[in-house]
């Protein structure tokens, strides 16, 4: 065995490994977790944390002798010494969750709106269903077939369903829904009065969307449950769900109109100039050379505005209807199965938590994708 | 601008009797349904079961009402509110009637401009303690902390009674008696006080309903009734008498049972008159038909008969009858109904 | 003045005043005025003859009838002989003190979480990432619902409590804590702590002058803290300790003395600021990421240090675009605080639109009043962020 010693020209040594402190998992260990003292404290602060966390709250939602099948409280605890969760009501009260009080034989009637819903948003999604000839249209009209089809009519032989039977997440998708599909046509339409060079217009717009976005939108829930009748002609009657909507829907395109004001601003005044140039009436420009754009960058902003409202359905509850907290709370009330709370909030949290990151990932993508650069 | 169109369908579809109309009547017979605003979740007076059907005293004043004008209990829309909503929710026109446990009061009747149609149940604020705390009088409960129902006349009594007795105390304002309970439960307070059914109703709510005891203490009178809007007299007096009529079932012996039986018993005139079938024109009075008090008897029951069915002793809250109990009972009785001739 | 410039008069028709732009304009304007004026008047019109259909009074007098309830948390003297004016402003009090307790919370945990989640530390950034998409996808109301729960039921009942430290005692029933209550002559402790304030403010004018012009550095902000701690802590030893604390002591059913932390303020307080933190935490992120990366390098070119690169260089130019979405996170969470009645924190939608509205029957004053209180914050704090964004607006070109 002789060590043998070779020589290189400049520049002609092969490439060797990084030593071992340099590469593989320690070096990402030492970078990510103790690049320095103070911060090698935090991490393993950090790690303690999740410790004493993670493992206790998985041990009672997951694995702690989780009951999901008794008929009370009493009937869990017997069971699992009350260390896991109950979600036993859960699974009893499940259809109250989802529809609420709509009565069992015309629930088909939900179902096939909630099909409906899924359908309408992958056209909106996917972009190869998008691209069919037509296919927008079906993004009108679905939602208005749902519209008619949850409360019935008795011109198409429906059993009219009364809306304060509505409830659970069918309620919460109902006021969601609508308020996203209302209030972007509304919100477009404000941010452009308030944009507008007429000032009246935008004074009154700007009147409206100040004024919207100064309160809070519980206060606009109670005018709508309590004051809003006084507003009109003695005797009117509006459906409380009817006069939510309207609240929300307004709320929710204040909100919009400033986002898409944002988007408006940022188009080069180039681009304005350009539509005019070309003889395009005021209409015109705004729908083929203006808006696609200022819609585009505004994404972002949009989809978050539509997170807020749907979040926000849940202040519903205040005024009694009955979206999932409202039936939650019912159900905790139960004597069966009182004192749940976690459980409730937990699993109402998960819901919110998946449909709203779903959400906001998608916004992540378009934006994306969308990104086209300058 | 077509995305508008979804609503605008939603709103002609929702939008209901949205035509004025003369009164209450007309409206609950074109709607062919009555709609009855009850709590939101109170054992015995008003709760939904596990298949949706309300059912409690409250529960009962609406069916009786609806019986009477539209000869079916079943037609009631109930409309459950939270104290602090119903009077605005009544006063919009959005109900028809309110039957609530809402305490009958001055301000109330007059003020708020309201008509309160009888009592359907004679109650008074109490306060309810852990038999841990060792107490066995409301006067000892200096410095506690005490959960009380917001928008009600309970936390204008408490404020008054700890008042004039030179004692403190920390409120704890709860929005719902769910709420209220959890809580309760859970230690925020000491004391609960609201009605005393109502605390019966919240007892048994508890985990361990043995271990509470409610104090001997009353300190208010809350006389408990259906409520409607001033200006619509006929509908006022249709709300009274429906009332009146299960008073006056119990007193003169007729149930649910043997009402359609009673009703063909010709030596009975007080019996026939309630029941339609002497001839005396009561039901045209009211604006209803002749057989309007048979219809509640039969559907809904007489007073005695729901009160046992909903609060009385056999149910989870087991409260005693009373001064709900009629007037001759001999015993504590105050129930005491104008006679239908 | 030329000939030329006069127009030819065209002859009146209704045809070309459309085609006009002008005239369309002024004849939309025209317009949409009449008719938000004819629905104002209807709305008007409805509500009178409503009113007087119902029978019901209308007025602001109300507000000086005694309320006769209680309230849990008054910064102000109140009981429940006061007027339901008084009560109002208890509410307006109470919601003022959670807006500006969560405000500074949010703001300390929103900028820690944001840098954080910049940060190398793989951990560190993850968990910030987590805490920022979990809190910020689920409803501000349960989160409040889900911390009252979790106040009340993982905090020791008040007979069965232990204090932390003396005279520190968590309960489900509250925090409490020890309250100082300044003696005779604690007086001169504020007016030395003024007097350091300004003391500091002008140490600190001198210490960026002497920056300024020789580049030396001196330690302004120890120099402050020290002046600004010490002095008074001097004072107040020197004249002899003026202030007694009252401890919270257990008496029959409660703690007696000392100062509370109410379960229902806790909770809200914890909700806001953990809800509106996730948000400023992304708006921080943003912000810091704004500032082009070139600005960093030549802060490290010039030698100076990474923290005060942070410091000194990409935060004041990230605060230019953090600042505007701050303050409109500022105003979501006073807005957000009026969730509290969802769990009986006594603040102005509670009192004033609550028990007072309910005792009253006056809907349309009280709600009324509510919305101008809201209207009135958000337009001054907007007012200010005007004037602020005029004051940092870059000067370009």
């Amino acid at each position: 065995m002789s060590e043998q010693i070779r020589e290189y020209e400049l520049g002609m040594h092969p490439e060797l490994p990084p030593p071992n402190r340099q590469s593989g998992l320690v070096k990402w260990v030492m970078d990510n977790l103790f690049p320095s003292v103070g911060s090698g404290i935090i991490t393993v602060i950090c790690l303690i944390f999740l410790y004493y966390v993670i493992p206790p709250l998985f041990n009672w939602a997951f694995w702690d002798s989780v009951v999901f099948n008794a008929t009370s409280r009493e009937e869990c605890y017997a069971i699992n010494d009350g260390k896991g969760a109950c979600w036993a009501f859960i699974y009893r009260r499940w259809d109250q969750f989802v529809y609420g009080f709509y009565p069992e034989a015309e629930r088909w009637r939900v179902n096939i709106s909630f099909i409906l819903l899924a359908m309408t948003l992958v056209i909106v999604l996917a972009e190869k269903v998008r691209k069919v000839k037509g296919i927008m249209w079906l993004v009108l009209i679905l939602p208005i077939i749902c519209a008619i089809l949850i409360p019935g009519s008795e011109l198409l032989g429906l059993t009219p369903v009364p809306t304060n039977k509505f409830g659970g997440f069918m309620l919460t998708l109902i006021i969601g829904m609508t308020g996203i599909f209302v209030s972007l046509p509304i919100g477009i339409g404000l941010a452009l009065a308030r944009i507008s060079s007429l000032p009246i217009f935008s004074v009154f717009a700007t009147l409206f969307i100040e004024f919207i976005r100064g309160v809070p939108l519980i206060t606009l829930l109670f005018i709508a449950s309590t004051l809003l009748s006084y507003f009109l002609p003695p005797g009117t009657n509006f459906d409380l769900l009817v006069r939510v909507l309207i609240m929300v829907t307004i709320f929710s395109a204040a909100y919009l109109a400033e986002v898409i004001r944002g988007g408006l601003a940022a188009i080069p005044r180039g681009q304005y100039e350009a539509a005019d140039a070309l003889g395009l009436s005021y209409w015109k420009s705004m729908r083929l050379v203006i808006l696609p754009q200022a819609l585009k960058i505004s994404i972002p902003g949009i989809v978050s505005s539509f997170i807020g409202l749907f979040k926000d359905t849940t202040l519903v509850v205040i005024i009694g209807l009955l979206d999932p907290l409202g039936i939650g709370a019912a159900a905790i009330a139960d004597i069966k199965w009182t004192a749940l709370g976690y459980e409730l909030y937990v699993f109402i949290a998960v819901f919110f938590f998946i449909c709203c990151f779903g959400m906001s990932r998608y916004s992540l993508y378009l934006e994306r994708k969308l990104h086209t650069g300058h | 601008m077509k995305k508008l169109l979804p609503l605008a369908l939603g709103i002609a579809a929702l939008a209901t009797g949205s035509i004025a109309s003369a009164g209450t009547l007309d409206d609950v017979r074109s709607n062919d349904v009555l709609k009855c605003g009850v709590s939101t979740g109170l054992a015995g007076f008003a709760t939904p079961d596990d298949t949706g059907e309300w059912q409690g005293l409250d529960v009962d004043t609406c069916r009786a009402i609806a019986a009477a004008v539209l000869g079916d209990a079943k037609k009631v829309e109930f409309v459950p509110l939270t104290s602090k909503v119903r009077f605005e929710v009544l006063k919009s026109g959005e109900i028809d009637v309110l039957s609530r446990v809402t305490t009958w009061t001055l301000t109330r009747d007059v003020g708020l401009g309201l008509n309160f149609a009888g009592v359907n149940y004679y109650d008074g604020q109490g306060f309810m303690v852990s038999k841990d705390l060792g107490v066995s009088s409301a006067k000892e409960l200096d410095g506690a902390s005490v959960c009380v129902q917001t928008g009600t006349t309970t936390e204008l009594n408490l404020s008054e009674y700890f008042r004039l007795n030179g004692m403190t105390y920390e409120p704890v304002p709860v929005e719902t008696s769910t709420e209220g309970r959890a809580a309760y439960s859970a230690g925020r307070c000491d004391v609960y006080t609201t009605d005393a059914s109502a605390l019966a109703a919240q007892r048994t709510g508890l985990t361990n309903p043995g271990n509470y005891v409610i104090l001997p203490e009353i300190i208010s009178k809350e006389p408990l009734g259906p409520v409607v809007r001033h200006g619509d007299d006929q509908w006022f007096d249709i709300v009274k008498w429906s009332h009146n009529a299960m008073l006056n079932a119990e007193e003169l012996g007729v149930t649910a049972a043997n009402a359609v039986e009673r009703s063909k018993d010709a030596n009975n005139p007080a019996v026939q008159k309630l029941l339609g079938t002497a001839d005396a024109g009561l039901g045209k009075q009211l604006g209803l038909s002749e057989d309007w008090a048979l219809n509640i008897i039969t559907q809904v029951g007489n007073y005695g008969e729901s009160f046992e069915r909903n609060v009385g002793v056999k149910t989870p809250l087991g409260l005693e009858r009373g001064m709900n109990g009629l007037w001759n009972d001999g015993k504590t009785g105050i129930q005491y109904a104008p006679p239908i001739k | 003045m030329s000939v030329t410039d006069v127009p030819e008069k065209k002859p009146f028709s209704v045809g070309a005043m459309w085609r006009d732009k002008k005239a369309r304009g002024i004849i939309m304007q025209i317009a949409a005025v009449i008719a938000v004026l004819i629905f104002i008047g209807w709305i008007v019109a409805n509500t009178v003859s409503n009113i007087k259909n119902l029978g019901i009074e209308v007025g602001f007098d109300f507000l000086w009838t005694t309320a006769s309830y209680d309230i849990n948390q008054s910064l102000i003297d109140y009981n429940a002989t006061d007027t339901h004016f008084r009560a109002a402003v208890v509410g307006l009090l109470n919601t003022l003190l959670v807006a500006v307790c969560g405000v500074i919370a949010a703001t300390i945990l929103g900028f820690s979480a944001g840098v954080a989640r910049l940060s190398n530390n793989f951990v560190i950034s993850k968990l910030m990432q987590a805490y920022v998409e979990a809190v910020r996808n689920i409803p501000v109301l349960l989160q409040i619902l889900l911390w009252y729960t979790v106040i009340l039921h993982s905090l020791p009942k008040v007979k069965q409590s232990v204090a932390i430290i003396e005279g520190v005692i968590p309960t489900n029933r509250g925090l409490y804590l020890p309250q100082p209550l300044p003696q005779e002559g604690f007086g001169w402790v504020w007016i030395v702590l003024i007097v350091a304030l300004i003391g500091a403010f002008f140490f600190k004018r001198y210490a960026k002058k002497v920056l300024d012009q020789s580049g030396k550095q001196l330690p302004a902000f120890w120099v402050g803290l020290a002046m600004i701690i010490g002095l008074p802590l001097l004072t107040y030893y020197v004249i002899g300790q003026p202030l007694e604390v009252s401890m919270p002591v257990l008496k029959g059913f409660n703690f007696k003395g000392g100062f509370a932390l109410k379960p229902e303020f806790l909770a809200l307080w914890l909700a806001l600021s953990i809800y509106t933190g996730a948000f400023i935490a992304e708006i921080v992120r943003a912000g810091i990421m704004a500032v082009s990366h070139g600005q960093s390098e030549a802060a490290h070119a010039l030698g100076i240090k990474p923290n005060l690169t942070m410091r000194l260089v990409v935060i004041p130019q990230a605060m230019r675009v953090i600042i505007p979405p701050l303050i409109s996170q500022y105003l979501n969470l006073t807005k957000n605080s009026s969730l509290a009645i969802a769990i009986g924190y006594m603040d102005i939608v509670a009192t004033l639109g609550g028990i007072s509205l309910n005792q009253s029957g006056r809907a349309i004053e009280s709600m009324s009043i509510i919305l101008l209180v809201y209207l009135t914050i958000s337009l001054v704090v907007s007012g200010i962020m005007n004037v602020y964004n005029e004051r940092v607006k870059l000067v370009e070109r």
